[in-house]
C-alpha cells in the first residue's frame, strides 16, 4: 500500500452549534478526528453594552449590566452597585447587605445547576439537565417573588436594594435550599460513580496551575487546578468576610475536578445563605440617594466572584451622571482564551472539546459583553 | 379456551376466501399478503406504543409528565404524531444521491420488520419456523447497517456521512460479540430454530437460559450490551450524537421518510428485546396465562431496561466505544463461548 496522503483541515463548530451554548464558533483544525488546533472566533453576541452605559444614567445602567451576565444577572447588578458605590462613598443598610449575599449565593446555586444539567448533556446524559433545571425552578421562583423577574432582574440599586423581601421568603428560601441539598446526592449518584461519566472527563483537558495563572483564569477552573483562589475570601466585598465557608479545591485540574469542585460550591453555597438567613437583621433596605445621582470625578476598579470566576468593572466619572467610560470583565473571557492552550496538540477528540467546553462553562454573553 | 396459533388463523382466512370463489394461485397470494398486512400492522402499533411508553418513561425518570393532552395519559399523541409526519412536506436537498437517499428509509424500515417472520410470539404463533432462525435474524438485521450508510451517503451532507460510517463501524463492531453471546445459547440448546430454543427452556424457571450458571448470566450481559448498541441507543447512540454530529444519519430527513427511521429504530429495538426474550427468559413460556401475553410482558420489561439505560447513563466517546467493543466485549464473550462449550462436551451441565 502507498503512502496515504493525509492532510489537516479546518472546521467551524459554530456559531450555532447545540454544545456552544450561545453564539460560539470555534475554528478548529482537524487531523482526522483529533484536534490540532481551536481557535475561538468571538463577538457574535456582542451589544455593545460598556458603549451605551455612557449614554444611560447610573441607575439607568443596572438593566444593561442584567444583560450582560444574563444567568448570575444578580452578580452583575452587584458587580455595577457595588463600583458605583465605592466611588460615591454610599453607605449599604445591613439588611440590604444580607439581602444582596442570599440573593448572589442563590444565584450561583442556580448557575452551577445549569452547569451541571449541561456538562451531563454535552456529554449524552439527558436527565441531569432535566434534574438540575428542577432545583433551580425553586431559586427562580424566589427571585421572582422578591422582584419580579425570572432571568434580568434588574433588584440591586444603588444604596440597598429595590424593594424588601416578600413576608414568607425566609421559609420558602430555607426549604428551598433543604430540597437542594437533599437531591444532592441524586445528582452525584447519577454521575459520580458513573464508569462512562468518568471516561469521558477523567484526564481530559488537565490545566495547570501556572499555566492557568498566567492566562487570567479565575473561578472554579482555577480553583480545580489546586490554586484556592476565591475573592469572596481573598479581596472581601459587601459582608463575606463574616460567613463561614470554606473555598474547595481539587488539584487535578481535568474535566473531572472542575465538575467536583463546582458541585462542591453549590454545598458552600447552600451553607452561606443559611448563616446569612439566620443572621438576617430588620431596618431599612435602602440608602436614597439623591434623584441627579452624581459621583464625584475619578475612576475605580471593582471585582467580585462570579460563578464564572473573576467579574469586574471599571467605571471612569467626570462627575457628570452618566459614565464616561464602563469596561467589564467577565471570567468566561479568559477561559475561552486558554481553551486553545488547553486543547492544542493533545490530541483530543471534538467529544473532548465538547466536555471541556462545558466544564469551562463558557457563556457568550459575557465573552462578547 | 382454544390455543391461538397462527395456522388457525391462517386456515380461516383461507376457508373465508374459498368461500368467495376465488382460486390458485390467486388464493395463497392473498392471503399471505393479508397475514403481511397484519403482522405489518400488528408491529406498528407496537412501534407506536413503544414511542409513546419511552416519552412516558423518560418524562417520569426526569419528573416531568410527558404527553397528557391527547386521551389518557396521551395514549394517541404518538398516532397523531405520525399523522403529523405523514402530512409534513418531504424536503429534499438538491444535492442528494436520489435513488439512494430514496431507498435508505425504505430499506431500514423493510429490514426492521424482516426478523419478525421468524420470531415466536406465542406457542404456535410464528409465521415460518426456519431451522436456521436465528442465522437468518442475524442476517437481516445487518441490512440496518446498508440503509444507515445509504442515509449517510445519499444525503450529501458530511455530518450525515459521519452519522452513517460511525453506526457502520460501531455496528459491525457490536456484531461480533453479539453472535459470540447468542451462540452460548445455541451451543446449549443444540438448534438454531427460535421454537426449539424456546422448547428447551420449557418446564420450570430454571431452564432458562439465563440460569444457566454462569455462562447464561454473562452472555446475557455481553447480548444486551452488544444490543443496545445495535439498536444505536445510549450510551452507544453515536451515530446520532448530537453534540457531535447535530443530528446524525438522519440530518436530512423529513416527513415520512424521518418518520419511517424513527419507527424502525423502535422496531429494532423491540426486535432486539425479544430475542432476547426468546433466547434467555424461556420465549412464551410462562404459567396460567395465554403464551403471547408472557411473551409480550418479558419483551416489554426488555424494552424498559433499554430505555432505562437511555434515561440513566451519558455516552460513550467514539474511541472508547470501539475500545470496549474490542479490547472488552469481544474477548469476554469467546472466551465465555469457549467454556461454557467445553462444560458442554464434557456434559457438565444441567
Amino acid at each position: 500500500m502507498g503512502d496515504l496522503r493525509t492532510e489537516e483541515f479546518v472546521v467551524n463548530m459554530g456559531p450555532v452549534h447545540p454544545s456552544t451554548h450561545g453564539v460560539c464558533r470555534l475554528m478548529l483544525t482537524m487531523n482526522g478526528e483529533q484536534i490540532v488546533d481551536a481557535e475561538p472566533v468571538i463577538g457574535y453576541l456582542h451589544r455593545a453594552i460598556e458603549k451605551i452605559c455612557e449614554n444611560r444614567t447610573y441607575p439607568q445602567c443596572i438593566p444593561m449590566m442584567d444583560r450582560f451576565e444574563y444567568v448570575t444577572a444578580m452578580s452583575t447588578n452587584e458587580l455595577f452597585c457595588l463600583a458605583t458605590e465605592r466611588l460615591a462613598e454610599v453607605e449599604v443598610p445591613e439588611r440590604a447587605e444580607y439581602i444582596r449575599v442570599i440573593m448572589l449565593e442563590l444565584n450561583r446555586i442556580a448557575s452551577h445547576l445549569i452547569f451541571y444539567g449541561t456538562t451531563a448533556m454535552d456529554c449524552g446524559a439527558l436527565t441531569p439537565f432535566l434534574w438540575g433545571l428542577r432545583e433551580r425552578e425553586l431559586i427562580i421562583d424566589l427571585f421572582e417573588e422578591t422582584c419580579g423577574q425570572r432571568l434580568t432582574y434588574n433588584y440591586f440599586r444603588i444604596g440597598g436594594v429595590a424593594n424588601d423581601l416578600p413576608i414568607d421568603f425566609v421559609p420558602k428560601c430555607r426549604s428551598a435550599l433543604d430540597v437542594i441539598e437533599g437531591k444532592m446526592s441524586d445528582y452525584t449518584g447519577i454521575l459520580n460513580n458513573n464508569p462512562i461519566w468518568l471516561a469521558r472527563l477523567k484526564g481530559i483537558g488537565t490545566a495547570e496551575a501556572d499555566h492557568a495563572l498566567a492566562w487570567g483564569v479565575t473561578g472554579p477552573v482555577l480553583r480545580a487546578c489546586g490554586v484556592a483562589h476565591d475573592l469572596r475570601k481573598d479581596d472581601p466585598y459587601s459582608i463575606y468576610d463574616r460567613f463561614d465557608f470554606e473555598v474547595p479545591i481539587a488539584q487535578e485540574g481535568d474535566c473531572y475536578a472542575r465538575y467536583l469542585v463546582r458541585l462542591e460550591e453549590i454545598r458552600q453555597s447552600i451553607k452561606i445563605v443559611r448563616q446569612a438567613l439566620d443572621g438576617l437583621p430588620e431596618g431599612e433596605t435602602r440608602t436614597k440617594i439623591k434623584a441627579n445621582f452624581k459621583p464625584p470625578a475619578g475612576e475605580i476598579y471593582t471585582r467580585i466572584e462570579n460563578s464564572r470566576g473573576e467579574m469586574g468593572i471599571y467605571i471612569q466619572s467626570n462627575g457628570d451622571k452618566k459614565p464616561l467610560r464602563v469596561k467589564l470583565r467577565g471570567g468566561s473571557y479568559n477561559q475561552l482564551q486558554f481553551l486553545p492552550e488547553i486543547v492544542r496538540g493533545k490530541g483530543y477528540l471534538i467529544a473532548d472539546l465538547v466536555a471541556i467546553f462545558a466544564t469551562f462553562d463558557v457563556i457568550l454573553p459575557e465573552v462578547d459583553r | 379456551m382454544e390455543r391461538l396459533e397462527l395456522k388457525h388463523i391462517f386456515s380461516w382466512l383461507h376457508d373465508l376466501l374459498v368461500s368467495t370463489g376465488l382460486g390458485e394461485p390467486w388464493l395463497s397470494v392473498v392471503t399471505y399478503l393479508m397475514l403481511g398486512a397484519m403482522m405489518f400492522g400488528a408491529l406498528s402499533v407496537i412501534a407506536l406504543f413503544l414511542v409513546w411508553w419511552e416519552r412516558k418513561i423518560s418524562a417520569h425518570v426526569q419528573q416531568r409528565f410527558g404527553p397528557m393532552r391527547n386521551g389518557w395519559h396521551g395514549w394517541y399523541q404518538t398516532i397523531m404524531d405520525a399523522i403529523k409526519l405523514l402530512q409534513k412536506e418531504d424536503v429534499r436537498v438538491t444535492n442528494r444521491d436520489k435513488f439512494v437517499f430514496f431507498w435508505a428509509p425504505v430499506i431500514c424500515f423493510v429490514a426492521a420488520f424482516l426478523a419478525y417472520i421468524v420470531i415466536p410470539f406465542g406457542d404456535g404463533l410464528i409465521v415460518a419456523d426456519f431451522n436456521i432462525g436465528i442465522l437468518y435474524i442475524m442476517a437481516v438485521t445487518t441490512f440496518t447497517i446498508i440503509s444507515l450508510l445509504m442515509a449517510g451517503w445519499g444525503s450529501n451532507n458530511k455530518y450525515a456521512l459521519l452519522g452513517g460510517m460511525r453506526s457502520a463501524a460501531q455496528m459491525v463492531s457490536y456484531e461480533i460479540p453479539m453472535v459470540a453471546s447468542i451462540l452460548v445459547v445455541i451451543v446449549y440448546s443444540g438448534s438454531l430454530s427460535m421454537v426449539d430454543i424456546v422448547e428447551s427452556q420449557s418446564g420450570m424457571i430454571f431452564n432458562w437460559f439465563i440460569f444457566k450458571l454462569p455462562f447464561g448470566p454473562i452472555a446475557f450481559i455481553t447480548y444486551i450490551i452488544a444490543a443496545t448498541a445495535e439498536a444505536n441507543r445510549v450510551p452507544f447512540d453515536l451515530p446520532e450524537a448530537e453534540h457531535e454530529l447535530v443530528a446524525g444519519f438522519n440530518i436530512e430527513y423529513s416527513g415520512m421518510k424521518f418518520a419511517m427511521f424513527f419507527l424502525a429504530e423502535f422496531v429494532n429495538m423491540f426486535t432486539v428485546s425479544a430475542i432476547a426474550v426468546t433466547l434467555f427468559f424461556g420465549g412464551w413460556n410462562g404459567w396460567l396465562l395465554p403464551s403471547w401475553l408472557w411473551f409480550l410482558g418479558k419483551t416489554l420489561l426488555v424494552v424498559l431496561l433499554l430505555m432505562l439505560f437511555r434515561w440513566s447513563y451519558p455516552r460513550l466517546r467514539v474511541d472508547q466505544l470501539m475500545e470496549f467493543a474490542w479490547k472488552f466485549l469481544v474477548p469476554l464473550t469467546f472466551a465465555n463461548l469457549l467454556v461454557g462449550a467445553a462444560f458442554k462436551y464434557l456434559g457438565w451441565y444441567w
